[in-house]
């Protein structure tokens, strides 16, 4: 699937370009982008080490673990393959926090981290397992409470009223996160692509 | 009012976060400037092993949006999405969406500086920016920081998430704004 996106992406750009007589462009491009990845993951060192080492003390202090009871009965149902103590638990409820705070470059670390739980669970190491897809559709259908960056962008363009996407937000991305959890289950539980072989 | 609530609490967040984890650990006799010296060169690691994946995803997506290719699914598209109400303004946001954050928020800001920010098109710009997510980022991210080649079912999920987060926001935009 990923390996097929991956090739159309590139050789449609590729064809699209030497057809326009362009293809130069194709050239900046990709060595733009190439120098581009590493940037992003530059600013990422000092944003991942900042959040996890604040994480680090809450773990030892025991407040990730405390959270991580609160929220049982509802992480249990979503995650029925990860063991309720696991540190796992902790990390995705505090990325799913961050996210629904609009707290983007805090949740980038918690959510890695999560994932490292959840590789430990994993034993094909290089296949992702069932809590991951799980995690990924919550993460990518994430309600955000205060979607900070776009109200600051119509505030910038002198809105009468920026906050009024605020409703219409919550309710477009329940509708999207309730299709996304549900189509989860539906592959985990019902489909040959979710049942490992 | 709520923009005043928002913005204090977009404001305190993090300061607060920062302020109460630290004075938590030490009251329970954490070390606390060890541990945090502990998580944080994990923190390192994680962000360096990420490079060749997100390298890989940039450069095709950045390819496929350079040579112009996206706008002309763009402009195939654009019948299909008049049909259920979205003007042609906002494909590009869509379908830009789970492929890149920086651009698509570019996009977005454009769209409210030629259109308004309360026209239809503006606030349906703003709704859709607010739903949906940059699934490949996240994906990319998230699984090349555990070395994960093997998506299986996730992209569908993630970006069926996508499409139907556009839909309900066309829906309840025409609903509230028409």
């Amino acid at each position: 699937m990923l390996n097929l996106i991956w090739l159309l992406l590139l050789t449609s750009g590729i064809i699209v370009a030497a057809a326009n007589g362009n293809i130069e462009i194709v050239t900046e491009a990709a060595l733009g982008a190439a120098k581009g990845a590493v940037e992003v993951c530059f600013d990422l060192i000092g944003i991942m080490a900042l959040w996890l080492g604040i994480m680090k003390i809450a773990e030892k202090g025991g407040l990730v673990k405390s959270l991580a009871r609160l929220m049982r009965p509802l992480m249990v149902k979503l995650f029925p393959s990860v063991p309720p103590e696991h540190p796992a638990m902790g990390a995705i409820i505090l990325n799913l926090s961050a996210n629904m705070l609009g707290l983007g470059n805090a949740a980038t670390p918690f959510g890695m981290k999560a994932m490292q739980e959840l590789q430990e669970l994993n034993s094909q190491s290089d296949e992702a397992s069932e809590a991951m897809c799980t995690f990924l559709a919550l993460n990518t259908s994430c309600i955000t409470l205060i979607p900070a960056t776009i109200i600051g962008v119509r505030l910038s363009c002198e809105s009468a009223n920026p906050t009024e996407i605020v409703g219409p937000c919550i309710f477009a991305t329940a509708i999207a996160m309730i299709i996304a959890v549900s189509l989860d289950y539906w592959f985990r539980s019902k489909s040959r692509w979710g049942r490992h072989q | 009012m709520l923009l005043c609530i928002l913005t204090l609490v977009s404001k305190w967040a993090i300061p607060l976060l920062l302020l109460i984890i630290p004075i938590y650990g030490y009251l329970k006799k954490v070390p606390v400037y060890e541990s945090f010296v502990e998580g944080a060169e994990e923190g390192f690691t994680t962000a360096v092993k990420i490079i060749p994946f997100l390298v890989g995803m940039m450069v095709a997506i950045s390819v496929f949006r350079a040579s112009g290719a996206m706008d002309y699914l763009t402009q195939f598209l654009s019948p299909l999405t008049y049909q259920i109400g979205a003007p042609s303004e906002v494909l590009p946001l869509a379908i830009m969406r789970p492929m890149s954050g920086s651009g698509v928020l570019g996009l977005a800001t454009e769209l409210m500086r030629v259109y308004g920010p309360d026209s239809f098109i503006g606030r349906l710009a703003s709704v859709m920016q607010g739903t949906t997510d940059t699934t490949f980022f996240v994906l990319t991210v998230y699984f090349g920081a555990v070395g994960i080649k093997k998506y299986r079912y996730s992209i569908v999920t993630g970006l069926t998430a996508d499409i139907t987060g556009f839909f309900a926001a066309v829906y309840i935009c025409n609903l509230l704004f028409r």
